[in-house]
């Protein structure tokens, strides 16, 4: 009982700490009192700009892009009543990192910024109410991880053509920013353009949450109780789609997360989906911003990618939880 | 006084009749058990009864009100149901899994209060699972899960309580023990349609019989009335010799 009682204030304080290491550590090492005095805007100017524009943004956008693929990986689970559910897993993330794509390619974001989170969305979302829709029709999540993996190659394909049809030069770097995931040079303009929507889709979920601990009992039983079914599925595939959507037209597909967070937070709280949603929204923000620094810091002669190293951690994760699985769940 | 009134109920699958032409009605102080073999379509009389599925005619009322144009909290908060297949997605706390049965008056988990918080105790307490309220629901086994899910449905302290085999896999003690539980709700007031396999269980415990087979309701009255070795043998084709409610099954026909 008091392990539960405290999750909750550990994770938000160690969220301020890693976004606060996060403006520490770096290239130039800032002391303690720089930093400080650059947040209260006592510090000089190229200390300022360093925080303000080149380390906060950067440590801001890791920590909600993990929040928003937590919460979804959180919220996929209890409507598919699956610990494998995550957006990266099935599919939604590489559907989102080409609907990016797509609109970089062909110049929309010219038109019109808000092209890119939108772009984004649309393509979480068809992805998210395919892997809905499968679900009504089959019970066995191997079909639908092997309809993620499907959307996820179908995804990967469409980008390689995409890479061989450029019409104009589109450099080979950006399309691997999208595929692997990454948080470098992002400004607090970028986070502003999708922001609103990962926020909404994050909302989406939390009103949801009610609804994901009586589906707990199965579909026919959670009707049974109460719950309209119906409504639940649209607002979990609306609410992870934009959150999803948003997060990858920030950093593009980071996997894994989603899956790591939630499954660690899931004992603390009573394996209840409902109370799993923020503190695995807290500790995937703190993955991503953690896992950050390491590309950061790490002396390697180009930098890493963020959804590389996310995946180096997530991909065993997933194989163990998924050994970990007694096979009468399928 | 809630009752639920079955009207000429007509329900397909695609083209195969699942449910024809069915009616019967339950009311509070009353305990149906709905017999019938396999594929008989009790299940789908229960979904149809509850507005869980489109049915092709007919219609199901409770108190007065079509179920369909009921929400599924007002439905919910009239009707407890306890369906065949009672899967466990997490392995939640016994405490967890009955606070559930609150759902439709609003409760959530792990924040119990008042009415609600009572409720689920009570329904625990009756189901005598109390003691081991903090439990995991994968550590249970068969009896102590089907007096949990008996408690989900108990916790709602709805009028009316539809389940669809709650002994199924149980031994026989565990089937008393929670046909028991079925009684003495019904006997405090709740009304209760419980689909049963074991003819001589339902006898004992059921003052009124629905005799299901191929889609069709073929007789329904009380157990002395409608427990005759013809009806076994029509309804489930089986040779029996019937005294009383003694029921000795000879074998298959």
């Amino acid at each position: 009982m008091k392990t539960k009682r405290i999750l909750l204030p550990v994770l938000i304080l160690a969220s301020m700490l890693s976004i606060f290491m996060a403006c520490l550590l770096g290239s130039t090492p800032l002391g303690m009192g720089r930093v400080l005095a650059a947040f209260f805007g006592q510090a000089d100017a190229s200390d300022s700009l360093v925080i303000w524009q080149i380390r906060l943004p950067r440590a801001v956008a890791a920590f909600v892009v993990g929040a928003a693929l937590g919460t979804s990986g959180a919220a996929l689970q209890g409507l598919l009543r699956n610990p494998l559910a995550d957006p990266g897993v099935l599919g939604v993330s590489a559907c989102a990192a080409l609907g990016a794509t797509f609109a970089l390619y062909y110049g929309f974001v010219g038109l019109n910024a808000w092209m890119l989170p939108i772009s984004a969305i649309i393509g979480a979302l068809v992805a998210t109410a395919i892997i809905a829709l499968a679900a009504i029709k089959t019970r066995s999540v191997v079909t639908l991880i092997l309809i993620g993996i499907g959307l996820s190659s179908f995804a990967g394909a469409v980008m390689s053509l995409l890479m061989n049809l450029a019409p104009n030069p589109f450099s080979l770097a950006d399309m691997i920013n999208w595929m692997l995931g990454s948080v470098a040079n992002r400004s607090f303009n970028d986070l502003l353009l999708s922001g609103p929507f990962l926020v909404v889709g994050v909302l989406i979920l939390f009103v949801t949450r009610r609804g994901l601990s009586a589906l707990t009992l199965g579909e026919e039983a959670a009707s049974g109780i109460g719950l309209n079914l119906q409504r639940q599925r649209i607002l979990v595939v609306l609410g992870a789609g934009l959150a999803t959507g948003a997060a990858v037209s920030i950093a593009g597909a980071i996997g894994f997360v989603g899956i790591v967070a939630p499954h660690i937070v899931r004992p603390f709280v009573g394996h209840d989906p409902a109370r799993s949603l923020l503190p695995s929204a807290l500790l995937a923000g703190v993955f991503l911003v953690l896992a950050d620094i390491g590309v950061r810091v790490l002396p390697t002669s180009s930098e890493l990618k963020l959804g590389v190293v996310a995946a180096l951690i997530g991909a065993p994760a997933f194989v163990w939880i998924a050994m970990q699985r007694r096979a009468s769940h399928d | 006084m809630t009752e639920l009134k079955v009207e000429n109920i007509t329900l397909h699958a695609e083209d195969t009749p699942l449910v024809q032409n069915a009616s019967f009605s339950l009311c509070s102080g009353e305990l149906i058990a709905l017999l019938g073999p396999n594929g008989a379509g009790k299940t789908s009389l229960l979904r149809a009864a509850l507005g869980l599925v489109k049915t092709t005619s007919g219609k199901s009322t409770l108190g007065g009100t079509d179920v369909t144009t009921l929400s599924p909290i007002t439905r919910a908060r009239r009707i407890s149901y306890l369906p065949q297949s009672r899967p466990l997605a997490w392995p939640n706390t016994i405490r967890d899994v009955v606070a559930l049965g609150r759902f439709s008056h609003g409760a959530t988990l792990g924040k119990l209060k008042g009415i609600d918080a009572e409720a689920v105790e009570e329904a625990m307490a009756a189901c005598d699972i109390l003691h081991m309220q903090m439990r995991k629901t994968d550590t249970l086994s068969g009896g102590e899960l089907a007096r949990v899910h008996c408690a989900r449905a108990f916790a709602a302290q709805a009028p009316l309580l539809i389940a669809d085999e709650p002994v199924a896999a149980l031994d026989p003690r565990h089937q008393f023990r929670v046909m028991d539980l079925i009684r003495r709700y019904v006997d405090n007031g709740g009304g209760a349609l419980v689909v049963l396999h074991d003819i001589a269980l339902a006898a004992r415990y059921a003052d009124q019989l629905i005799w299901m087979k191929d889609s069709k309701i073929h007789a329904q009255g009380t157990p002395a009335q409608t427990l005759t070795e013809s009806r076994l043998r029509d309804i489930y084709r089986i040779k029996a010799k019937i005294d009383g409610l003694n029921i000795q099954i000879e074998g298959a026909l």
